[in-house]
């Protein structure tokens, strides 16, 4: 597989609201690392941001990986949310847009695809989730 | 936390939003807001956005809140500044900003404000005539949706 981490991944803990900030930073100087474009760069932070959130406000607390990609020439950044919280017991129904458990619009997670090339979502009642999302640059 | 400074322009306020908004300081600026529309009488809000490099949906809520809670204090809100980027992510996240009035610069946005006032001068002026009018014999329906006019 010509799937290269093109350097070491950055592990920040999810907490409290500034950690929120801090993902949205993180992820936005390895977007402008690849070399995205603004509005690919905005795409990328804004879904980081919906995601971190989840994972605080669901999740209770958890940690991102954020790392730069390299594939066949194209550079990318992937983002890896995961909590221990409580899971998701109908992600079908969770990816809905407009489903909402409660506290928000029911955007954050259908959105966030939107907002991305690639999205994965792994998610156990009693275990816990994760929340995978790539950019590529076009 | 950051505070987001509020500037009376004059019967207008004016928030310029220069700091990677967190969840507190949005909440503290809604408070902040509605205290200082009561206690200055501002009959408009502009919220300028210019500096601001992403809205997700829990900030772009706050603006429709701001907006409603405005709204009930007898002010109107405008967002301005928005980057192209910025709008381009909030359509795609599906965050239609519904309710929210929006302009490209402040200054259009205290445009929009100032004529939003007059539209409101005038409707209250026609209000009182009918009013004045009711005394006349005409509009008996109009006189019981206004009876305190």
């Amino acid at each position: 597989m010509g799937l290269t981490a093109s350097d070491s991944a950055d592990e920040l803990d999810i907490t409290c609201g500034d950690d929120v900030v801090r993902v949205r930073q993180l992820v936005r100087s390895r977007a402008q690392a690849a070399k995205l474009s603004l509005v690919d760069q905005t795409k990328l932070v804004t879904a980081a941001s919906e995601l971190a959130r989840n994972t605080l406000v669901h999740g209770g607390s958890g940690r991102v990986i954020v790392e730069n990609l390299s594939h066949n020439g194209r550079a990318g950044v992937r983002a890896v949310f995961s909590d221990d919280g409580p899971g998701i017991p109908d992600v079908q129904l969770a990816m809905t847009d407009g489903w909402t458990s409660g506290t928000g619009l029911g955007l954050g997670l259908s959105g966030s695809k939107r907002l991305v090339d690639e999205f994965d979502i792994d998610t156990e009642v009693g275990r816990g989730t994760t929340v995978t999302v790539v950019k590529w640059t076009r | 936390m950051d505070r987001v400074p509020l500037l009376s322009l004059g019967d207008s306020l004016l928030v310029s939003i220069q700091v990677d908004l967190d969840d507190e300081t949005v909440l503290a600026l809604q408070q902040d807001l509605a205290e200082r529309i009561v206690s200055t009488g501002a009959r408009g809000v502009v919220i300028d956005i210019s500096g601001v490099e992403i809205v997700d949906s829990f900030i772009g809520r706050m603006f429709g809140s701001i907006a409603s809670l405005s709204r009930v204090l007898d002010a109107e809100t405008v967002v301005v500044g928005m980057r192209p980027a910025v709008a381009i992510t909030l359509v795609e996240l599906g965050l239609s900003l519904d309710g929210v009035r929006t302009a490209l610069d402040v200054e259009r946005g205290l445009a929009i404000l100032r004529r939003l006032a007059a539209e409101r001068r005038t409707r209250d002026a026609e209000e009182d005539d009918i009013a004045v009018d009711d005394h006349g014999g005409e509009g008996g329906e109009v006189v019981t949706a206004q009876p305190w006019a």
